[in-house]
C-alpha cells in the first residue's frame, strides 16, 4: 500500500539531511559582511598610541586584517603562521588587538614575534561589534576597493592559506 | 533544617542590628527602567553567538555583556526594536535571531506547522467519512472478546 | 583489572545480545520451540553481564581509577562520592553504558511479566529488543568503549563538568533514560506484531501498561530537567526549546499519541496501523534524540563532544532500526484490519483528532529542530530557530487538543450526539470563559495569551468535574463506594488530564505575571519586588569540596514580617576554573521567591537579581500529576499481572485467530 510508505520516505528525507549535517560545523557563522565595505573606524595604534590607524589607510591594497588578543589560546596556534606568512612578505597584515591591555598585548609581541604592519587596539571591543567578531581570532580578506571578500573564523591553519587565502588574495591583487 | 535557617537567622539579625537601622534602599543596577525594558524584551529574542545555545539575555560571556550594552545604548537613544535588531543582523547575520525573519528559505519553517495542521485534518476527515459508509461493524466479535479476557486472565 | 573484567563483559553481552536477536525469531517464524525458549534465559543472561559491566565502571569511578581514559575525563578526587557515581553517566560513553543497562533492565522486566503473552511472541519482542542491544554494545565497543586505558595513567581527573554537579544529575538522567529507552518495549511489540501478523486487542491491551510505564518515566525524567535547570542555571528558565530538549520532548508527545490511541485499539480495535505506527515513532524518536546529543549536529548545551564516526555509526544504525521497521510497516501495515466502525461524532474520533494534533505538535517540533540543518546542508545560510518561533507554533496546535481533553472523555464510543454534549458542557464552557475574563482583569493584565491558558486549564477542570460528578452522581452507593466503582485507570485518566490544566495553569499565570528587579546591594540595602522586602545581609566565603563560594544571605519580610531566608551563591570551581550560580529559592505553593547573585561591584557592593514568579512549581506538580495519574492506571485490575502459565486452551485459541488475521 502507497500510504503506508510516507512514514519511510520522510525518514530517510531526515537521514539525507542529518548525514550532510555531520560534515556541517554548526558552530560556524558565516559572516554577512562578505561582500560589503570593511566597516570603517579610527583606532590608536599599540606602539604608537598618539597615531590613529583607519581601513582607509589601506585603500589600494589587498590586506588581511587579523583580530587577535593575548588571552585567546587559539591566537597561540595561528601566531607562527602569520609571523611565517608576513616573512614571505606578499600580502600585508594588521592587526586588531581586541579587549586586551596594552602591555600584555606588547609582551605577547615581543615573544612570539610582530608578523603586523601595524596593530590597532580595539580596547572596549566596539570595533569588534561592527565587523561582527565573536570569537578572536578572526581574519577578513580585504580588497583593494576596501570590500571584506572573505572571512576565516578561528586560527588561520596552513589549509585555509594553501586552499583559500592565498589563491584569493592573488586574485585580487591582480584585479 | 528550618529551625537552624531561624536560629541563624536571628543572630545575624542580631549582629546586623545597626546596619539594619540605617538601611539603605537598593539602587537599580540600570537607571533607566524604561530602557532596561526594551532591553530585556530585545536580549530574550537574541543568541549568544559564543555560548550559542543561549540568548544573550541568559548569557554570562563576555560578548553577550558587551551587545547588552550596545543594545542598552541603542535604546537609550530611543532606536525601535526593528532598528537595533537590523542592526545587529548587518554584524552577524540572521543566525542572531531566535525568531528567524519570514522570507523564502524560512517559509516551510513557518508554514510548515500549519500546513501540517490541515493536512492532518483533511486525511482525519476523509477517514472518517470512509468509515462512516462502512456497513459492517467488525470490532471485536464475542468470539475475539472471550478470547482476550481469557488470554488476559 | 576491573575495567578489563568490564570491558570482557560488554564484550560477552554482545555475543549473548547477538543470538538473542536472532534465534528467537527465527524460532517463531520457523515454528521451532527451543529456539524460541532461548529468549527469556538470554535476557537475564545479557542483563547480568551489562550489569556486570556497569559495576565495573562505577567501581572505577569510586575508587578513582584515573587509568580508564572515561574516568579520567569526567572525574575528578575532590569530586564528592555521589556525583562520581553519578558522573558515571556524566560523559558520551557512560551514558551509552547506562543505556544499554537499561535497555537490558527492559528486557529482563519483559521476560519476567510475559507469562500470559503466547511464546513465538515472546521470542519476537525479546528478539527486537535483543537487535536493538546489538546495535548499542556494538557502537559501543568500536567507537565509544568507556573501559578504554589512558597510559600512563592521570595524576587526577579532568572533574565533571560543574553544571553537572548536582542532585538532578543523580535522577534525571536515568529517569529519561528509562522513558526513552522503554519506548523499545512498545516497539518491539509492534514489530512482533508486524512480523506475527498478529496485531489484535489483545496486543493492544499487553503493550499498554509498557507504554504508560516509559510514558510515566519520561514525564518524570523531562520534569525533573526542567526542574534542575530552573533552580541550576540562575535565571529561573524551565524550559528553552533547546535542540536536545525537544528531542526529549518529541518521543513524549508521540507517547503520549500511543497512550490513547492504544485505548482505542484496545477498546474498540480500532486504529490498529497508527497505533503500530506511533508505537514505531516514539521509540525512533528517542534514537534520533540519542544521534542529536551525540553527532555534533545540532549545538546544545546537553551535547557530549563530537566525533564524526560516532555520528556516521548511529545514523547508520537509525537507518537500519527506523528504516527497516518502517519498511515493514509499509510493507505489513495493509494486512492489518479495520476495526470497528464509528462515527464521525464519537469518542473515537476525537482521540483520533487528537491524535493528529500531537503528531503535528511532535512533527513541528521536529522541523523547527532540524530547520537550520535544512537550510545549512541546502547552503541556504544560517539562521537559528528558538523560543519565540516554538512559542509561537506550539500554542495554537494544543490549544484544540487541550481543548478536547474536556470533550472526549464525555463523549460515548461509536456514536454520540453533539446537542447532548453541548448540554452537558455548556456549564463548564461558561465558567471556564468567564474565569478566563474575570480573572486576568482582577489581576490586573488581560492578553490574549493569558486568556487563552486560564480559559484551557479552567475548561479542562470544569469538564472534568462535569464528568466526575455524573458518574458519581449516578449511583446510590455510599461515596468511598462510588469511587470505587470507577476503574483505576478512569480515574489515572481524571487525574492525569488534571495535570495538564495544572500545569496549563502554572504556565500561564507564570508568564503572565512574574517579575524581576536586577539591583546593587551593599550589605543592609533593602529591594522592594511584590510586596515583599529584600534585605541583603551581606556575602561569606566558603569553601566546597571541590569549589570556593560566595555565600549571600537575603532575608525577606513582608510588612516587617519575616517570611523567608535566600541563600544564593557563586562558585568557582577549581579543576575546571568554572563559576557557576546557585540561586537562592523559596518555593510557595502560590509564588517562588528566587534571587541570584551576579558580579561582585566596587565597594563590597553586589549585583543581585530577584525574581517573584507566581504559580511556577505548578508546572512541575501538574507533571507529577500526569505521572501519578499513570500509575494509577497501571495499577488498574486489568493489568493485574497473574504470574501463571498460560493455559492450553489459550494457546489452542490463538492458532485459528492468527490464520485468520493473516487472510484479512
Amino acid at each position: 500500500m502507497k500510504r503506508g510508505l510516507i512514514p519511510l520516505l520522510i525518514f530517510l528525507v531526515v537521514v539525507g539531511f542529518l548525514f550532510k549535517g555531520l560534515f556541517l560545523d554548526p558552530r560556524e557563522v558565516p559572516s554577512p559582511l562578505v561582500g560589503k565595505p570593511a566597516p570603517q573606524f579610527s583606532l590608536p595604534v599599540l606602539d604608537h598610541p598618539e597615531t590613529k590607524f583607519s581601513p582607509k589607510d589601506m585603500l589600494g591594497k589587498v590586506w588581511l586584517f587579523n583580530v587577535w588578543a593575548s588571552w585567546c589560546a587559539a591566537c597561540r596556534d595561528e601566531h607562527p603562521i602569520l609571523v611565517e606568512m608576513s616573512k614571505a612578505g606578499f600580502v600585508p597584515i594588521v592587526g586588531m588587538d581586541y579587549k586586551d591591555t596594552r602591555a600584555e598585548a606588547q609582551q605577547w609581541l615581543d615573544q612570539g614575534g610582530n608578523p603586523y604592519q601595524t596593530v590597532a587596539v580595539d580596547a572596549d571591543g566596539r570595533v569588534g561589534i561592527d565587523y561582527g567578531v565573536y570569537g578572536v581570532p578572526e581574519t577578513y580578506v580585504i580588497d583593494k576597493a576596501g570590500v571584506i571578500a572573505y572571512k576565516q573564523i578561528g586560527p588561520v591553519t596552513y589549509d585555509a592559506l594553501r586552499d583559500k587565502i592565498i589563491p584569493l588574495v592573488k586574485r585580487l591583487q591582480a584585479q | 533544617m528550618t529551625s537552624i535557617r531561624i536560629i541563624r537567622l536571628l543572630a545575624l539579625l542580631c549582629a546586623l542590628q545597626v546596619p539594619s537601622l540605617l538601611a539603605q534602599e537598593a539602587q537599580p543596577l540600570q537607571p533607566n527602567a524604561a530602557v532596561e525594558v526594551q532591553v530585556e524584551r530585545l536580549s530574550t529574542q537574541l543568541r549568544c553567538l559564543v555560548c550559542q545555545n543561549q540568548t544573550i539575555a541568559d548569557s554570562h560571556a563576555e560578548l553577550a555583556q558587551d551587545l547588552k550594552q550596545e543594545i542598552r545604548e541603542m535604546a537609550a537613544k530611543g532606536m525601535t526594536d526593528q532598528a537595533i535588531i537590523d542592526y545587529l543582523v548587518v554584524r552577524y547575520g540572521d543566525f542572531v535571531r531566535y525568531k528567524p525573519p519570514f522570507n523564502p528559505a524560512t517559509s516551510l519553517l513557518w508554514l510548515g506547522p500549519f500546513g501540517l495542521l490541515l493536512a492532518g485534518a483533511i486525511g482525519l476527515f476523509t477517514m472518517l467519512r470512509r468509515r462512516q459508509k462502512m456497513t459492517a461493524d467488525v470490532p471485536l466479535t464475542a468470539d475475539e472478546a472471550r478470547q482476550v479476557s481469557e488470554l488476559l486472565k | 583489572m576491573i575495567p578489563e573484567i568490564g570491558h570482557f563483559s560488554l564484550i560477552l553481552a554482545l555475543l549473548v545480545a547477538l543470538v538473542l536477536g536472532s534465534f528467537p525469531i527465527i524460532g517463531a517464524a520457523r515454528g521451532n520451540a527451543v529456539w524460541m525458549g532461548l529468549a527469556k534465559p538470554l535476557a537475564r543472561v545479557q542483563f547480568i553481564l551489562i550489569a556486570l559491566a556497569f559495576l565495573c565502571l562505577v567501581y572505577a569511578f569510586a575508587f578513582m581509577d584515573y587509568s580508564v581514559l572515561y574516568v579520567a575525563n569526567n572525574s575528578n578526587s575532590k569530586l564528592p562520592l555521589q556525583f562520581r557515581i553519578a558522573a558515571v553517566w556524566g560523559g558520551h560513553e557512560g551514558s551509552l553504558l547506562l543505556w544499554a543497562l537499561i535497555l537490558s533492565i527492559w528486557t529482563v522486566a519483559v521476560s519476567l511479566f510475559s507469562k500470559h503473552i503466547p511464546d513465538d511472541m515472546r521470542a519476537r519482542i525479546l528478539g527486537v529488543m535483543g537487535l536493538v542491544s546489538v546495535g548499542f554494545l556494538l557502537f559501543m565497543l568500536m567507537v565509544s568503549n568507556p573501559f578504554e586505558r589512558l597510559i600512563p595513567a592521570a595524576l587526577d581527573g579532568r572533574d565533571l563538568n560543574p553544571l553537572l554537579q548536582d542532585p538532578g544529575m543523580i535522577f534525571h538522567p536515568p529517569m529519561l533514560y528509562m522513558g526513552y529507552v522503554g519506548f523499545s518495549v512498545a516497539f518491539a511489540f509492534s514489530i512482533a506484531a508486524l512480523l506475527g501478523g498478529q496485531l489484535d486487542a489483545a496486543w493492544a491491551r499487553w503493550s499498554r501498561p509498557w507504554t504508560i510505564l516509559a510514558w510515566i518515566f519520561l514525564t518524570v525524567g523531562i520534569m525533573a530537567g526542567s526542574n534542575w535547570a530552573y533552580y541550576e542555571l540562575g535565571w529561573g528558565g524551565w524550559w528553552f526549546w533547546d535542540a536536545v530538549e525537544n528531542a526529549s520532548f518529541m518521543p513524549w508527545l508521540v507517547g503520549t499519541a500511543l497512550i490513547h490511541s492504544l485505548a482505542v485499539t484496545e477498546k474498540r480495535g480500532s486504529f490498529k496501523a497508527w497505533t503500530v505506527l506511533l508505537a514505531i515513532c516514539a521509540f525512533s524518536l528517542s534514537l534520533l534524540g540519542t544521534f542529536l546529543v551525540r553527532s555534533g549536529v545540532l549545538t546544545s548545551v546537553h551535547a557530549f563532544a563530537t566525533d564524526p564516526r560516532r555520528g556516521i555509526f548511529i545514523l547508520a544504525f537509525l537507518v537500519i532500526v527506523i528504516g527497516g521497521s518502517l519498511l515493514l510497516f509499509a510493507w505489513r501495515a495493509s494486512t492489518v484490519g479495520r476495526g470497528g466502525k464509528f462515527d464521525v461524532i464519537s469518542r473515537e474520533s476525537f482521540l483520533l483528532a487528537n491524535n493528529v494534533l500531537l503528531a503535528v505538535a511532535a512533527l513541528s517540533v521536529l522541523l523547527g529542530t532540524l530547520y537550520p540543518l535544512f537550510l545549512d546542508a541546502l547552503n541556504l545560510g544560517k539562521i537559528s530557530v528558538g523560543p519565540p518561533y516554538f512559542d509561537a507554533v506550539f500554542a495554537p496546535l494544543m490549544a484544540p487538543a487541550i481543548f478536547l481533553m474536556g470533550v472526549g472523555p464525555i463523549a460515548r464510543w461509536k456514536e454520540a450526539a453533539l446537542p447532548e454534549l453541548a448540554l452537558r458542557l455548556r456549564w463548564a464552557f461558561g465558567i471556564s470563559l468567564a474565569t478566563a475574563v474575570i480573572l486576568p482583569l482582577m489581576l490586573g493584565n488581560l492578553t490574549p495569551m493569558i486568556g487563552l491558558g486560564l480559559f484551557l486549564a479552567f475548561w479542562v477542570f470544569a469538564s472534568s468535574a462535569e464528568l466526575v460528578y455524573q458518574r458519581l452522581a449516578k449511583s446510590d452507593l455510599p461515596l468511598l463506594g462510588r469511587i470505587k466503582a470507577n476503574s483505576r485507570a478512569w480515574w489515572g485518566m481524571v487525574i492525569a488530564h488534571l495535570g495538564i490544566a495544572v500545569f496549563v495553569l502554572g504556565v500561564t499565570i507564570v508568564k503572565g505575571f512574574e517579575s524581576e528587579i536586577a539591583v546593587k546591594m551593599l550589605p543592609g540595602d533593602v529591594a522592594h519586588l511584590a510586596g515583599y522586602d529584600f534585605t541583603f545581609d551581606g556575602v561569606v566565603d566558603r569553601i566546597g569540596p571541590n569549589y570556593q563560594a560566595s555565600h549571600g544571605q537575603i532575608h525577606v519580610t513582608k510588612n516587617g514580617v519575616l517570611r523567608t531566608i535566600l541563600e544564593p551563591e557563586k562558585r568557582l570551581y577549581t579543576v575546571t576554573n568554572m563559576p557557576m550560580t546557585e540561586a537562592g529559592i523559596s518555593p510557595h505553593l502560590l509564588h517562588d521567591l528566587y534571587a541570584s547573585l551576579g558580579e561582585p561591584l566596587e565597594g563590597g557592593a553586589w549585583s543581585v537579581r530577584i525574581y517573584h514568579k507566581p504559580m511556577v512549581e505548578w508546572i512541575w506538580f501538574g507533571c507529577l500529576m500526569m505521572a501519578f495519574g499513570g500509575f494509577l492506571a497501571l495499577a488498574d485490575k486489568r493489568y493485574r499481572l497473574k504470574r501463571r502459565a498460560p493455559s492450553k486452551e489459550v494457546k489452542s485459541s490463538q492458532q485459528p485467530k492468527n490464520s485468520k488475521k493473516a487472510k484479512v
